[in-house]
């Protein structure tokens, strides 16, 4: 048998403030996959929040940083598609004209994945061993899909969980108005294009929803409940891992 | 004069337009329509994505030799017959056009549907200087009966019901039975096609823009759906083309290219119904067609794109695909991002023109979906485009103070691991205690922006960093 892979996981900053039990998932998941988990307590943030309001320097600083942090190992898994997204395909931008750390920005790129694309697309997972009851519906969050092409992948694992059925909802590829800083610096546009969401989530029939990014899962879990929905929130690793027994996102412990 | 640009206003702009029924109502169809049309009509060609590939390859290549292909097009264009006049920016534009229909004794102009003449003000300018200016595209008809500018580059009046232009004819065509029908959205359409027909006979000078002009054949080429682009342009004996100089294109077979994804990107079809080419005025032996033909070659700022980070924008075809995918657009509609172009081409685009000063909202008012992109039929990576502009607007200062304030605070933090995972570990503890009961708040300090509309999740507990330590693990 192989060496096994030595996997870095990037918890990425809103699991590991708001929701450790996804960090815990990916780990299960990677070793259930034959990965060795390893979380470097140098990790911090990805840079996308700096990067994307245009302080392209601190991003940069960031970036470094996560290079650092992360490049010792075979891969770099991240449970977002949005961090994912920042490392894998926006690095190389923040390096620019400058060789050294270029090569070592596309070195990590290269080797650094979403958490379900990775075990789906690079070990080549079918199924998962997990039990959930109930139907689903699959929040396809934006950079995870346009940047990373992930769409497949979480339903392929999802459809493979013990008593889940999926119930889409309709435009479940348009975007839910959290965009970063969007959901507070143009709030109120954002909360009309979040009410669309929810309309589409509700009328999904679904008991829960599911995506595989935190920011978005935040927004649409805050909206549900505040609307007074009693639809559960839960990040994609939780169900996958068999870990979605306690209380979802914003619901009292 | 230019127009006046309401940009700076996105804010309350956007407030007006959540809040006002009609607008949703009307927004609520361009999510319906343009969407699934697009697909179908992609899907339905096996060599979509190449082609855009292809599309994308031959403007890029136009605007790496933009001023040869431009003195080629002029050439062909004078040795056919026609007048080029070049414009550096509107006032120039709109001071030649009102000299051409002044030279022709005009009273009144037909005009075909043109962005760039809304870019630079010429009904205004023609209006102020006692010609008059008559819309002869449906859409932007209506819309000069309403005082309006339009909302969307191909669909001008797509924030506009089928009530309100009922409203409108019945307000204008004041000449007409009051007591006729004009429920069924054909009536409407027999209504202006019956007012129109007079003025295309009688207008002295005809004015298009033009979706390409063709550096091959000194051809401009317009691309509608309603026949009046080709009223406008033949029967006065004056027409003018008022086109941007990136409309260039080097042939006639580049052009045939770029029009298998512009129909389809924008409405959904193979082609528009009209594609219609003219190359000089009327030659001796033809039937039809003016006596004079001028070409307008408007800068306004595009020389200024080239070679920047902001050159692939040059691009652009305007087939509307980018607005009809946008979120945000369908959100708040094209008059809430206050200038001539609305939705992530805007967003790009405005600043360029008028300033990221006046303009700064809109590369600012995104989710970054990435939808836009995803569908452009000239791959132009308008995402990418709009962070470029916070760039600059974070270089120049004018992020807002608690913005650069807090990303700076962030960053310093995020550089430095073990003060991070302090005041993480604080943050975090915190909000969960507070949290506890319910799970999630209903308001915070500072989160103003998230909680008057949606509930903030509480943490679980502890950061996963300290519950991963406590398992002893690495």
């Amino acid at each position: 048998m192989t060496k096994k892979p030595r996997v870095g996981l990037f918890v990425t900053c809103l699991v590991d403030m708001f929701r450790p039990t996804v960090g815990f998932s990916a780990v299960k998941l990677l070793e259930d996959a034959g990965c060795d988990v390893f979380v470097p307590d140098n990790q911090t943030c990805c840079g996308q929040p700096a990067y994307n309001n245009g302080d392209k320097a601190d991003a940069r600083r960031i970036a470094e940083q996560v290079i650092a942090t992360f490049e010792e190992f075979d891969f770099v898994v991240i449970p977002s598609g949005s961090c994912g997204g920042m490392v894998k395909t926006h690095y190389a931008d923040l390096f620019e004209g400058d060789a050294g750390w270029s090569i070592r920005a596309e070195k990590l790129s290269a080797k650094t994945f979403e958490l379900v694309s990775f075990l789906v697309d690079v070990l080549g997972v079918k199924a998962v061993i997990a039990a959930f009851e109930g139907a689903i519906t699959y929040h396809d969050s934006c950079s995870g899909l346009r940047e990373l092409g992930i769409k497949s992948q979480p339903r392929k694992l999802l459809e493979s969980v013990d008593g889940l059925t999926i119930s889409e909802m309709k435009d479940s590829d348009v975007c839910c108005g959290f965009g970063g800083t969007f959901c507070v610096k143009y709030d109120e546009i954002s909360n009309k294009i979040v009410s669309k969401k929810t309309a589409n989530i509700r009328a999904s029939g679904a008991g829960t929803l599911v995506a595989g990014d935190m920011g978005c899962l935040l927004n649409m879990a805050g909206k549900l409940k505040r609307e007074g929905s009693d639809i559960e929130v839960r990040h994609v690793a939780e169900i996958l891992a068999g870990l979605a027994t306690g209380p979802a996102i914003g619901e009292k412990r | 004069m230019s127009v006046h640009p309401t940009s700076p206003e996105f804010k309350s702009n956007a407030h007006g337009a959540l809040h006002s029924p009609s607008l949703q109502k009307a927004m609520g169809n361009v999510e319906k329509g343009f969407i699934e049309k697009r697909r179908i009509a992609a899907e339905a060609l096996p060599e979509f994505e190449a082609l855009r590939d292809s599309a994308r390859d031959i403007k890029n290549h136009t605007l790496a030799h933009l001023d040869l292909y431009l003195e080629a097009f002029e050439k062909r264009v004078l040795e056919a017959g026609g007048h080029v006049h070049w414009a550096a920016d509107a006032a120039e534009a709109n001071a030649i056009i009102l000299d051409i229909c002044q030279k022709a004794g005009a009273r009144t102009v037909t005009k075909g549907k043109s962005m760039i003449s809304e870019e630079i003000g010429l009904n205004a300018h023609l209006e102020a200087n006692g010609i008059k200016p008559i819309e002869t595209d449906l859409g932007e008809y209506i819309i000069q009966l309403r005082g309006e500018a339009p909302s969307h580059i191909i669909a001008p009046a797509i924030h506009v019901n089928k009530e309100e232009v009922e409203a409108d004819f019945r307000r204008v065509h004041t000449h007409l039975d009051a007591k006729r029908d004009l429920t069924a959205p054909t009536s409407l359409l027999a209504e202006a096609r019956g007012e129109l027909r007079a003025r295309f006979l009688a207008a002295d000078v005809g004015i298009t823009g033009a979706n390409f002009l063709v550096a091959e054949t000194g051809t401009s080429i317009i691309v509608t759906n309603e026949g009046n682009g080709d009223l406008t342009q033949i029967l006065p004996k004056t027409h003018v083309v008022v086109a941007s100089i990136e409309k260039i294109t080097p042939t006639l077979n580049d052009v045939a290219q770029i029009l298998r994804v512009l129909g389809r990107s924008a409405t959904g079809q193979e082609m528009s119904v009209y594609t219609t080419l003219s190359t000089g005025p009327k030659r001796a032996g033809d039937l039809d067609g003016p006596e004079n033909y001028h070409v307008v070659l408007l800068d306004n700022g595009r020389s200024a794109m080239l070679g920047t980070e902001f050159e692939d924008m040059l691009r652009c075809i305007r087939c509307g695909a980018c607005m009809n995918h946008c979120p945000v657009y369908h959100a708040i509609g094209g008059h809430a991002y206050g200038w001539v172009y609305p939705g992530p081409m805007g967003a790009v685009l405005t600043p360029s023109l008028i300033g990221v000063d006046q303009g700064g909202h809109l590369p600012n008012a995104s989710t970054f979906c990435g939808r836009c992109e995803s569908v452009c039929p000239m791959r132009i990576p308008l995402p990418k485009m709009m962070r470029h502009w916070r760039e600059r607007e974070f270089e120049r200062h004018l992020t807002a103070r608690t913005t650069r304030w807090a990303l700076r605070a962030w960053a310093f933090a995020a550089t430095h691991p073990k003060l991070y995972g302090l005041g993480t570990r604080i943050a975090t503890r915190a909000l969960s205690f507070l949290g506890r009961k319910k799970g999630r708040f209903t308001s915070l300090p500072l989160a103003g922006g998230w909680t008057t509309w949606r509930d903030m999740p509480a943490p679980e507990g502890s950061t996963f960093r300290t519950e991963w330590k406590k398992r002893g693990r690495k």
